[in-house]
């Protein structure tokens, strides 16, 4: 809506709203918080006005009218409360139930259903009908996504994201009126790197991923925004935890990164990341094995090995690591001489969301290239041979090293492994500092296109792993003076004072929705 | 060769050559005095040939009655995107015959009446919407638009005139709501037919998302009598808000079942037991729906009515389409509304809520009263539910559904209780 339109006033029960015109029932209710049900509306997709939930009566409509589609008129009004909407909402919820297997208790939909929610909230207590209801059975749609066609409203959600906004319309509505059940046009199965985003857009629980499915119940599930970190898009999510470990990923609304979207890849990725044997405790190497201490211990170590450091420092980043732990390291090395850094970025093909072209599956499979490559870390292929015959400091973060060669970092006066796995090859290190992975602390990561984005802490780091803004501040601190950082927001400040691409920038500013800092905005390129 | 049935007090108009099978071809329907009406429109402006419709008061004859002039004026003028002329000659609403036979019998009246119209509403194409399980008349249909082609009436500069105009006849593939008109456009698109949500109407985006103006195959065939003679002629039959005449496709208990072409004046009683000759021997009749299943049923004391629109209207009904079904006392109306809802459960797009859920199960509800296990809790249950779906569907099926139940529950409630109470039934068999 442009600025310039011009505005109208309305009321909508009682309370009195100037929008401007073209301004839907629904977005106007919505600026004076009140939420009128809907079950076929989603922000963004098409509005069919089929479902009738969202109902309202208009002063001088001889019917109610959908409030999803109908445009305000200067002084309508509206109420969504009265006898007639509510008895018409009731009414939807009745039908909508009358083949509904009431199934809550082994729903993976319950606690997040629109239909659990409303048919509270109209409270019908005893059935009218009768007669039995019609059993359709469930049925995979993709090899992930199981559909329950009991459960199904016939919202046409599913149908219309995969025509709309994936453009490619596998799923339709097979047979008419009370016959019809969703399905593919085929009898086979369908692969869409979109296709989950289907199950976020049911409003009930008739497209689950088999994946969470019967894993948790959505009520016990910690909500906590982060940045999905499979790729460089850097998608806004809600990391749903259990148990300190994250069960799914639900897209969070961001219109600059991802809208409502998000692909399979990330979600499949990050509900495995961190696998593997975990670094817990911090060791130091005794002669020819490792040896766990306490932090204390840990980090006079990394002070006693700087100082008498010689032959510059090397380092082997992950470009999945934060931009605060990446600062980090590159002021640890600056204290031995930076000597330059590589990483290595997994890469795969990219698959462009059509219908919101803004949002792909990037071809760089990490989330934070671009935020090392603006502390001075270089994309190089073969991360080993920038490091053979080196005879200085070796800094590893985060990579895992799992492919390294024989004899690795042998040459190394010192080598410090930062990480939160514990590979062989990282068992060779003089200093093993653990860390926790990204859901498990504060933290920015810089996507392709240079937008800073924050994730927060959505799990306990297993055993003593602490973030390095912590751990290697306070080496920093006894090297170079100054204090030690309070926090990751306090890391990213110092940060943005240093480096020109965050200049400007804080946690206040990103916020939960991230921020690009306006000089990088400026000399921006794309990667 | 006498059509079935002709009765001296019809106005034949649209009919008068129903049973011809001369007039089918060209040659017969131009010695009949055919396309001397496009000639005259022709030759006149855009605008005056839809005043003179205007004028006439030609009402929609597929059901709502919309004054068809005014929805001609809808559409605009300017020429920036293509306007469609789409003829809605899907005819499905149970009980109504009249448009297979103004197809058959007189396919260039109809053809006549599609290129006026295109005229007057500045189309340069037009089809026929025709449901498919007419497939003999889309053969004539089809035959009658290649002999128009051949003979100029369709195509580049018809009759000299520069106008142009493209037909084409297009078949439907089983549904009822495809004779909804939005549900016609989705289906002539190549969707699903599930009506459109209003607005926009199809006058601002219709058929590929350009203004469309949708008439009825009756509609359209009355536009040559009306450009050829004038609106004061057209005006002769009829009432003030309801002139012209109009196809009653009569059915049912009748003994002489058809199509009765009469004046929209003409008493509805008379039309049941003169015309059509009122029940068989024997027989009285129970009720009558005057206007296709959609519409309320009259009871025989309601029948006392002229066939206007607000005559049937005042009479507690509505004209509807014109398919006039009539029952006897043979007529288990428990039944014969559980037959009709089942319709349109079967036929409901699935769309709104309302009506896909609500359609299924009244059909449940009546098919249980039926067998004898209807509760006396049935009735009320089941005028709520019929009033929870009409007037709350994006189409009027829903209204259309709940219809013969509300109705029929108020006239004939005590066929609901025979069943319910004593497991038996009023139908004298």
């Amino acid at each position: 809506m442009d600025s310039e339109s011009k505005l109208v006033n309305i009321t909508i029960d009682g309370a009195e709203v100037a929008v401007p015109e073209g301004t839907t029932i629904l977005d106007a209710a919505a600026r004076l918080g009140i939420v009128i049900p809907r079950y076929c509306y989603h922000p963004g997709l098409s509005a069919p006005a089929q479902c009738r939930m969202c109902l309202v009566e208009v002063e001088g409509a001889p019917k109610p009218l959908p409030a999803c589609v109908q445009q305000v008129q200067d002084g309508m009004v509206v109420s969504t409360d009265c006898v007639e909407a509510r008895k018409a909402r009731r009414s939807v919820i009745e039908f909508l139930l009358l083949n509904h297997p009431l199934d809550c208790p082994i729903c993976d939909a319950a606690g997040q259903c629109m239909l659990q929610d409303y048919a509270y909230e109209t409270g019908q207590l005893r059935r009218r009908a009768v007669e039995p209801k019609v059993v359709l059975g469930r049925d995979h749609v993709t090899s992930e996504i199981v559909y329950f066609g009991d459960r199904c409203i016939l919202c046409t959600r599913c149908v219309r994201f995969m025509d709309e906004i994936a453009q490619e319309p596998v799923l339709q509505v097979v047979n008419r009126g009370h016959y019809g059940y969703i399905d593919t046009m085929t009898d086979e199965l369908f692969e869409h790197p979109f296709s989950m985003n289907i199950v976020d857009v049911c409003p009930v629980g008739a497209l689950v991923n088999e994946d969470f499915l019967f894993k948790a119940r959505s009520w016990d599930l910690d909500q906590t925004p982060s940045i999905c970190p499979a790729c460089s898009q850097g998608c806004n999510v809600a990391l749903g935890t259990k148990e300190n470990r994250v069960v799914r990923l639900k897209p969070r609304f961001n219109p600059e990164v991802n809208s409502y979207w998000m692909c399979d890849h990330g979600r499949r990725e990050v509900v495995r990341w961190g696998a593997g044997m975990r670094a817990e405790v911090p060791m130091v190497r005794e002669a020819d094995r490792l040896v766990p201490v306490d932090w204390s211990r840990a980090l006079d170590a990394v002070v006693e090995a700087l100082q008498g450091a010689a032959g510059g420092a090397k380092a082997i980043v992950d470009p999945g690591a934060s931009n605060e732990s990446l600062y980090i390291v590159r002021k640890l090395m600056d204290q031995a001489g930076f000597d330059g850094g590589g990483f290595r970025v997994p890469r795969g093909p990219q698959y462009v969301l059509k219908g919101f072209p803004k949002l792909a599956l990037r071809e760089d499979r990490a989330a934070n290239a671009r935020g090392a490559e603006a502390l001075g870390f270089e994309r190089v292929d073969d991360i080993y041979g920038a490091v053979s015959g080196h005879q200085g400091v070796l800094f590893v973060l985060e990579e895992r090293l799992e492919d390294a060669p024989a004899g690795f970092a042998d040459g190394c006066a010192l080598f410090i492994y930062i990480g939160s796995v514990l590979s062989p090859a990282a068992r060779r290190a003089h200093i093993v500092l653990p860390s926790p992975s990204f859901a498990e602390m504060d933290g920015t990561f810089t996507n392709f296109e240079g937008r800073v984005q924050r994730f927060t802490q959505a799990l306990l780091p297993p055993g003593l792993a602490r973030p390095l803004w912590m751990s290697g501040s306070a080496v920093l601190a006894r090297l170079a003076g100054g204090e030690p950082f309070s926090s990751a927001a306090a890391a990213f400040a110092a940060l943005a004072d240093e480096v020109g691409a965050y200049s400007g920038l804080s946690y206040e500013k990103i916020g939960l929705t991230g921020a690009v800092s306006a000089s990088a905005e400026s000399g921006a390129t794309a990667s | 060769m006498a059509y079935p049935y002709e009765h001296p007090r019809e106005s034949r108009m649209l009919s008068q050559y129903f049973g011809d099978q001369d007039a089918i071809g060209i040659d017969g329907w131009l010695e009949r005095g055919g396309y001397k009406a496009l000639d005259k429109a022709l030759g006149m402006a855009q605008d005056d040939v839809i005043q003179v419709v205007k004028d006439s008061g030609l009402r929609g004859r597929g059901g709502a009655g919309f004054p068809a002039g005014l929805k001609w004026s809808f559409m605009p003028k300017d020429g920036v995107v293509p306007n469609y002329l789409a003829c809605n000659a899907d005819e499905s609403e149970p009980g109504t015959f009249k448009d297979r036979e103004l197809m058959r019998w007189t396919p260039h009246q109809v053809i006549e009446g599609i290129i006026i119209c295109s005229y007057a509403i500045r189309a340069r194409h037009a089809y026929i919407y025709i449901r498919g399980e007419f497939v003999d008349i889309v053969r004539v249909l089809n035959r009658a638009v290649v002999e128009a082609y051949e003979r100029g009436y369709l195509g580049p500069s018809i009759l000299g005139s520069g106008y142009e105009l493209d037909l084409t006849v297009h078949t439907g593939a089983g549904a009822y709501i495809a004779g909804e008109e939005t549900g016609l456009l989705n289906s002539l698109e190549g969707r699903r037919a599930e009506p459109r949500v209003k607005p926009p109407f199809p006058a601002q985006r219709g058929a590929f998302g350009m203004p469309t103006t949708v008439n009825n195959v009756e509609t359209l065939a009355s536009v040559p009598h009306i450009v050829l003679n004038g609106a004061d002629w057209y005006r002769q039959w009829g009432t003030e808000k309801s002139p012209g005449t109009k196809l009653f496709s009569c059915c049912g208990h009748l003994q002489r079942p058809g199509n009765y072409e009469v004046a929209l004046d003409f008493n509805l009683k008379d039309l049941v037991y003169d015309l059509c000759g009122g029940p068989p021997e024997g027989r009285e009749l129970l009720g009558v729906i005057p206007g296709g299943s959609s519409v309320p049923i009259l009871t025989v004391d309601e029948l006392d009515c002229d066939v206007s629109y607000e005559g049937i209207e005042a009479a507690g009904s509505f004209q509807g389409s014109g398919g006039l079904i009539a029952m006897d006392d043979s007529t288990c109306m428990v039944r014969a509304v559980r037959r009709m809802v089942e319709f349109y459960a079967h036929e409901s797009c699935g769309q709104c809520t309302p009506c896909r859920e609500g359609t299924a199960w009244l059909a449940k509800i009546l098919r249980r009263i039926e067998r004898g296990e209807g509760r006396e809790e049935d009735i009320p249950l089941l005028l709520d539910i019929g009033a929870n779906m009409a007037g709350k569907t994006i189409c009027p099926l829903s209204d259309s559904a709940a219809v013969p139940v509300v109705s029929s529950i108020q006239k004939f409630e005590y066929e609901y209780m025979a069943h319910i109470r004593d497991g038996s039934c009023t139908a004298k068999r």
